[in-house]
């Protein structure tokens, strides 16, 4: 579904990607960890351009990133971020209606009936009139989890989706990320939260200082990890 | 009390001081009106690399020079300067007298444009990068972006400072009485002179612009709230 082949990617003097490879199975869940800088949120912003690539190629359902219109990647890929990100002169409902309407063309109607769908599903349709600014940190990032998912992306990315909230509200959100491993969607997540990876995740990726260093299925990538590093890794923070 | 405020005979006076009113509220209207127009240009000029040292040039001049000597130097010495330019060197004969509440209008806008400047680009920069990040992760093309998000939360955010370089305006707008201009000082000065009284029509034209600056930061402050989307 999605494949990255030998991309770099440099901030400045600061080489953050050194020649990733990996192809992310389609309808399966990836965990990518590691420790901070070690290149893996800008692995997963790569993949929906908001990073541009100095050199490689990224497939996206079997086609470069780059000869997809910028709508049109977009459409497939959907992206929930760490600090949720909700437009904070809108509504809730107006986040999730606003691409619907102005990129997808749908009319307001319409868009209002599949986001309050989306909003139900995450539990967050009694908040529509709210403004963002008056949510917890988990209603937040459910109303981003929505804005996202009605769109119908068939890839979503998720950078460090818990991170940023208060650790009473991390299990909620993740609860609904847990649903959505099991709808087809291939998801790639950014986590820091080594159980919810080991218990959601169908493959976990390991990267260090830009390159990735282990790539395997959970199971065997929790029980026996094979290089050194993975090992240094997991016993620091398990 | 009746020695200390002479309410008696300043009664009369007080119609003509409150007139005064119109022409401050008239020079802060349209300072701030043209300072957003010339605030806009500046921030667009700030953001090109060939204009950018002018209009950094030019905040820095405003902001860094009285207001007094500016109104000054537009109304009584650019006449000058323009006489002796084209009337001496060029043997022309045309009046360069410039009217004073133009030269206010002027030097008000001017000035105030570099103030502005600073508040929208500050507003600007105030908008969350991270919101921007997700309209481009979900495909909003740029003008849309500027149009629903970028502007609407600068202006937001920069609401209360726009407000606040309004009601400088019209305190700052007293200094016109040194033109000539019949705003509220200058109708002060002309009160005095006429019945050798200072403190009574200082004290009415203290209360006018007390009173006004208190409804307008009100009125502020109601706006303020209506553009909040719950955050206060």
């Amino acid at each position: 579904m999605v494949e990255v082949k030998n991309i770099y990617k440099s901030f400045g003097d600061l080489q953050v990607l050194k020649k990733v490879n990996y192809r992310f199975k389609k309808g399966k869940t990836t965990a990518i960890i590691g420790a901070s800088g070690s290149g893996k949120s800008t692995l997963l912003r790569c993949i929906n351009q908001l990073e541009e690539i100095d050199d490689g190629t990224i497939i996206v359902d079997g086609k470069k990133i780059n000869e997809y219109k910028h709508t049109a990647l977009v459409s497939k890929v959907g992206m929930v971020f760490q600090q949720f990100n909700l437009f904070s002169n809108m509504t809730v409902l107006k986040n999730v209606t606003y691409a619907l309407t102005k990129v997808k063309k749908i009319n307001k109607k319409e868009a209002e009936k599949l986001a309050l769908a989306a909003l139900e599903t995450v539990n967050v349709a009694d908040k529509k009139d709210n403004y963002p600014q008056t949510l917890s940190g988990g209603e937040k990032q459910r109303v981003a989890l929505a804005r996202a998912l009605v769109i119908k992306p068939e890839v979503m990315l998720f950078d460090e989706p818990t991170s940023a909230l208060d650790p009473e509200m991390v299990n909620e959100v993740l609860d609904e990320i847990k649903k959505l491993t099991k709808t087809g969607l291939t998801n790639i997540i950014v986590t820091h939260e080594m159980g919810f990876a080991k218990e959601v995740a169908d493959e976990v990726i390991y990267m260090d200082e830009g390159k990735i260093i282990e790539a395997t299925n959970a199971k065997d990538f929790f029980s026996h990890p094979k290089k050194a590093r993975t090992k240094q890794f997991l016993n620091k923070i398990l | 009390m009746e020695n200390l405020f002479n309410y008696h005979a300043i009664k009369e006076w007080i119609p003509y001081l409150l007139k005064g009113i119109n022409i401050t509220l008239l020079i802060a209207l349209i300072a701030a009106i043209f300072g957003v127009i010339i605030g806009i240009v500046l921030v667009v000029m700030t953001n090109h690399k060939i204009t950018n040292k002018l209009a950094v040039a030019y905040i820095d001049v405003f902001r860094g020079t009285p207001l007094l000597l500016q109104l000054s130097i537009i109304y009584f010495a650019l006449p000058q300067i323009m006489d002796r330019l084209i009337n001496d060197y060029l043997n022309f004969n045309i009046s360069f007298q410039i009217a004073g509440l133009t030269a206010a209008f002027i030097t008000f806008s001017l000035n105030s444009g570099a103030y502005i400047s600073e508040i929208i680009r500050s507003g600007i920069n105030s908008v969350d990068k991270g919101e921007l990040e997700a309209a481009k992760a979900l495909g909003i093309s740029k003008f849309h972006v500027y149009k629903d998000i970028i502007l609407p939360i600068a202006f937001r955010n920069s609401f209360p400072s726009l407000m606040n370089e309004f009601v400088t305006l019209v305190k700052e707008s007293s200094i016109v009485s040194i033109i000539g201009i019949q705003d509220l000082m200058r109708r002060q000065q002309i009160v005095t002179s006429q019945t050798y009284m200072y403190f009574e029509p200082l004290v009415i034209i203290g209360i006018i612009y007390y009173v006004v600056i208190k409804i307008l930061s009100y009125v502020g402050r109601k706006v303020e709230v209506k553009l909040s989307y719950g955050r206060s």
